[in-house]
């Protein structure tokens, strides 16, 4: 059964195009069009639905523990009221999601999964329960917005005077339509911006907000297929793309959340004795077209990796691709088959665009 | 002869060929055209290029068989000019040997209704 966001009578209203996402309906675009939306966030502000991610409560005395033995990254000197990326890996030292874990405070976290992971997730979570701790899923009683672009502080502040100030940090409790939420200086788009979770009898009222709050700053409603270009001009790996159960977490390019000074978590063993034989770069093509996910690449007749995203860049107005690709492969130039026709593509520093 | 079509949204006027305004505003922002070369042969009803939106690729078909005898080389530069004007962006001009199952704007119109 595919389900609908809190949101669903909000994308109906503005004629958002709907797909099947994950297991839910949510818009691709509204009539703006992907690189109208795109654009905005890049040059006002963009107001997006992503109630679909999962909000995970993890609860009790040994939080720490269970977290740090979890995932990938270390929560040690995680301080209330911040927020840390990390992996959550299997025995074999591939990816079962990547996810931004909360910290409330010392008895309780939350983790923020990708909705496609959820059911999957849960399971792996309750799995390895410790005494102490405690899981639930919160996320059918949350809607989830992100408001993001470089005119988001400002179109934020006109709705609350309570804004996180630094990156990676949240506020709980910040009462909307007299309900409490939680907001986060965080996002997915390579800008500045907030993701706020919101109770989901008051979503609607809350995204209208927004919406009118930004009205004469250029904020456009924005569907999922330019939170996809953001990310990935912002070079921000998608789970499913450059992320799977199979890839060696050290072959995707996210060392910083991965803590090997932690002497134990799930996982690590098998990154100990597997050396990385593939990386994550980036291309920029040479030849005119776009390579798509899963073009093969070669290195003359030898395949040497695969396209994991790729389309035009609408901020750069070029071909690039993120790429999976032998680490020991040492020339400046690959090719990638595409459709039949080979393009010649060079590496590129990652991210793309930075701003 | 005015404007027809064919059911996979190709439009042909004159002997000049491009996509209706309804299979632009299915692939949605338009990023990449593949154009084929003056001289090509084309066949009714069979893919002669590939449009590529942000989100995906789309085969784009003949409404007829004959030789391709020009190329809109300014698509290269503003493929989004198939989104703004979409019957005003041919693609190919064509000459036309034969004429592939085409409908009335009328008809066309009712399909996509």
């Amino acid at each position: 059964m595919i389900k609908l966001t809190p949101l669903y009578d909000f994308h109906l209203t503005r004629e958002g195009k709907i797909v099947e996402f994950a297991g839910y309906y949510l818009p691709i675009q509204y009539p703006t069009g992907i690189v109208a939306e795109h654009n905005a966030v890049r040059n006002n502000a963009g107001l997006f639905d992503v109630s679909h991610m999962g909000e995970f409560e993890i609860t009790g005395d040994n939080c720490l523990q269970f977290l740090n033995n979890l995932l990938s990254n270390d929560f040690t000197d995680l301080t209330n009221n911040h927020c840390r990326y990390s992996l959550m890996l299997n025995d074999n030292g591939g990816m079962v999601d990547d996810l931004l874990v909360y910290k409330f405070n010392d008895n309780k976290y939350w983790l923020i999964v990708n909705a496609g992971n959820k059911d999957k997730d849960a399971e792996w979570v309750n799995s390895h329960l410790i005494k102490g701790v405690n899981f639930t899923d919160k996320s059918d009683l949350y809607g989830q917005v992100a408001l993001q672009g470089p005119k988001a502080e400002h179109i934020l502040a006109k709705i609350t005077d309570r804004i996180p100030t630094e990156n990676y940090t949240f506020i709980d409790g910040v009462e909307l339509f007299g309900q409490q939420c939680v907001l986060s200086r965080t996002g997915y788009t390579g800008e500045d911006g907030f993701e706020i979770y919101i109770p989901s009898s008051i979503a609607i009222k809350v995204a209208e907000a927004i919406e009118l709050a930004g009205k004469d700053d250029g904020l456009l409603c924005c569907g999922l297929g330019c939170r996809d270009t953001l990310r990935f001009e912002a070079s921000m790996p998608l789970y499913g793309h450059e992320l799977t159960e199979d890839y060696l977490a050290t072959e995707v390019g996210l060392a910083f959340a991965i803590k090997m000074t932690k002497p134990k978590f799930i996982g690590r063993q098998a990154l100990e004795q597997n050396e990385p034989i593939y990386r994550r770069r980036g291309v920029e093509l040479i030849d005119r077209g776009i390579a798509r996910e899963h073009s093969p690449i070669y290195d003359g007749d030898n395949l040497i990796g695969e396209v994991t995203t790729g389309t035009m860049s609408p901020t750069l107005g070029k071909a690039i691709a993120m790429v999976r690709i032998l680490k020991s492969y040492k020339g400046d130039t690959i090719e990638i088959d595409v459709r039949g026709r080979r393009l010649k593509a060079k590496f590129v520093k990652m991210p793309f665009y930075k701003r | 002869m005015s404007i027809r079509f064919l059911k996979t949204h190709e439009w042909l006027n004159g002997n000049k060929v491009g996509i209706s305004n309804y299979a632009q505003d299915q692939l949605g922002d338009i990023v990449y055209v593949s154009l084929p070369q003056v001289g090509d042969k084309v066949y009714a009803g069979k893919s002669f290029c590939e449009v590529e939106s942000v989100k995906a690729v789309s085969e784009v078909n003949s409404p007829v068989t004959g030789t391709v005898v020009a190329v809109n080389e300014a698509l290269n530069d503003k493929p989004e000019f198939i989104n703004s004007n979409p019957y005003d962006a041919w693609i190919i001009e064509v000459e036309i040997e034969s004429e592939g199952e085409l409908l009335s704007q009328a008809d066309y119109d009712k399909l996509i209704a």
